[in-house]
């Protein structure tokens, strides 16, 4: 009998070191019954895609709030999709300045959630994204 | 159809996507495991199991590293943390304390997560580590969710069984219980470096010094077990205690030297073999229990099956009589 779950792998690249709010959205996702795969904090580009291929997860959350976001994000789905994972949705969470959503839009990013949303919000996202799974 | 020489020729997605079709029993992955049988067998297959926090999941890694470094040969780990009873929910964290092997294509990490099942493994488990083994990795590591005293399915699936015990977490009568401690192959005792590792190891040094059970589970009813089991008590493997820091990497030389030690008296006497036939045998019943399980669901209408629990929500009927009725239904 299949048994499917939304699989979600939430990471931390880069340096900063702070990593409640990727734990609250853990959290949130595992009481929405998902599986969630943590990674831990100073992840690189290339751990969070090897990663996101060995546990064939539908979406990667990443948290960030050091500023790198221009240069890691895009790393990092370039990555996932250079391995194959093509419908994998990628979402951002932290600190990121208004000005700089475009360019993570048009990087791939599907969903950008700043400081203040509520965990419901992302959980309906993201099930409304994968309603088969 | 699947291909599955992409998946034993190291096509990592194809691989992982496998994977998830095995641990989501769909027909994909049933057709897929039916094929890949006669390609598995080969891998050694060792379980890593112990309360949670004692460190089995850095001694995972610690392992997969030396195996590396010392062997050159590939690693598959499984590790399994528990599902939320209710909402289903997971989080599957020990890759946190992996990232040492992050980057070596001769390692793959795969997180599961329980999915109801209380023996300490999910019931996926199993096809998936059969899928590794059949993907060609040397070792398979299974870690187990971080089990109590009798969460001992991973001993039906390992053919080496490390039991990990940390420093103050119990006295000696915990140490003549039944249950976990009797399943291991190889004790150890991680965290040596906190006060009381001398008082474990002199706990679990006289409870071996007692007699060690040999590792024939008890509802294994296979025809050589008797004499097999006799055999292995009296050729005396007795399950060496190390004592190991993982996060330090020290005494990993010991515990790979204990595993390949193990194997090789699994080898010479035999019990290799009927190890494998254990599992396989546990396998079959399973497989027929789920099988007779979804056959009677289907025979038994909803509605039916309701309005008998209804009687025994009102205390009419006992669950035994209301097995008794479904069952002549």
């Amino acid at each position: 009998m299949a048994d499917k779950k939304i699989r979600v792998l939430i990471a931390k690249p880069g340096l900063d070191g702070h990593d409640r709010g990727a734990k609250v959205i853990a959290r949130a996702l595992r009481d929405a019954g998902m599986e969630v795969i943590y990674t831990g904090l100073r992840q690189s580009p290339e751990m969070i895609a090897e990663a996101a291929l060995q546990e064939d997860v539908n979406v990667i959350g990443l948290s960030i709030l050091s500023g790198a976001h221009l240069v890691l994000v895009p790393r990092v789905i370039e990555l996932v999709r250079a391995n194959g994972q093509h419908d994998v949705k990628v979402f951002v969470g932290g600190i990121i300045p208004e000005d700089d959503i475009p360019a993570l839009t048009a990087a791939g990013v599907s969903a950008i959630y700043g400081p203040g949303t509520s965990t419901t919000k992302v959980v309906e996202e993201i099930l409304a994204a994968f309603p088969a799974v | 159809m699947m291909d599955l020489d992409t998946v034993t020729t190291g096509n990592r997605l194809a691989l992982s996507r496998l994977l998830t079709e095995v641990e989501n029993d769909t027909q994909t992955g049933r057709d897929a495991l039916d094929r890949l049988f006669v390609r598995a067998g080969r891998a050694h297959l060792v379980g890593i199991t112990g309360a949670p926090g004692t460190g089995k999941s850095s001694l995972v890694s610690c392992l997969a590293k030396h195996i590396r470094s010392e062997l050159g040969m590939s690693v598959a780990v499984v590790a399994v943390d528990p599902s939320s009873p209710f909402t289903g929910g997971a989080i599957l964290g020990d890759r946190v304390r992996m990232r040492d092997l992050a980057g070596d294509t001769g390692v793959f990490i795969r997180s599961m997560a329980s999915r109801g099942a209380l023996g300490g493994l999910a019931r996926a488990t199993a096809g998936v580590v059969q899928v590794l083994d059949a993907a060609g990795f040397d070792f398979v590591l299974i870690e187990t969710v971080g089990a109590g005293q009798s969460e001992v399915d991973i001993a039906r699936l390992a053919h080496t069984t490390i039991v990990i015990e940390a420093p103050g977490l119990g006295d000696d009568i915990q140490a003549i219980k039944a249950g976990i401690l009797e399943i291991a192959d190889i004790l150890v005792i991680n965290k040596a470096d906190l006060p009381g590792a001398e008082n474990t190891e002199r706990a679990l040094r006289a409870n071996l010094d007692l007699g060690y059970t040999p590792r024939m589970l008890h509802n294994s009813t296979h025809m050589a077990t008797a004499n097999d089991s006799a055999q292995e008590g009296a050729q005396g493997w007795v399950p060496p205690v190390l004592k190991t820091i993982a996060t330090q990497s020290v005494g990993m030389a010991d515990v790979l030297s204990s595993i390949k030690a193990h194997r090789d008296y699994l080898q010479q006497t035999g019990l290799w073999k009927v190890r494998d036939q254990e599992r396989l045998k546990a396998e079959v019943t399973h497989l027929l229990q789920t099988t007779l399980m979804q056959r009677w669901q289907r025979s038994v209408s909803q509605e039916k099956y309701e309005a008998i629990l209804d009687q025994v929500y009102d205390r009419e009927i006992s669950p035994g009589a209301a097995i008794d009725i479904l069952m002549n239904e």
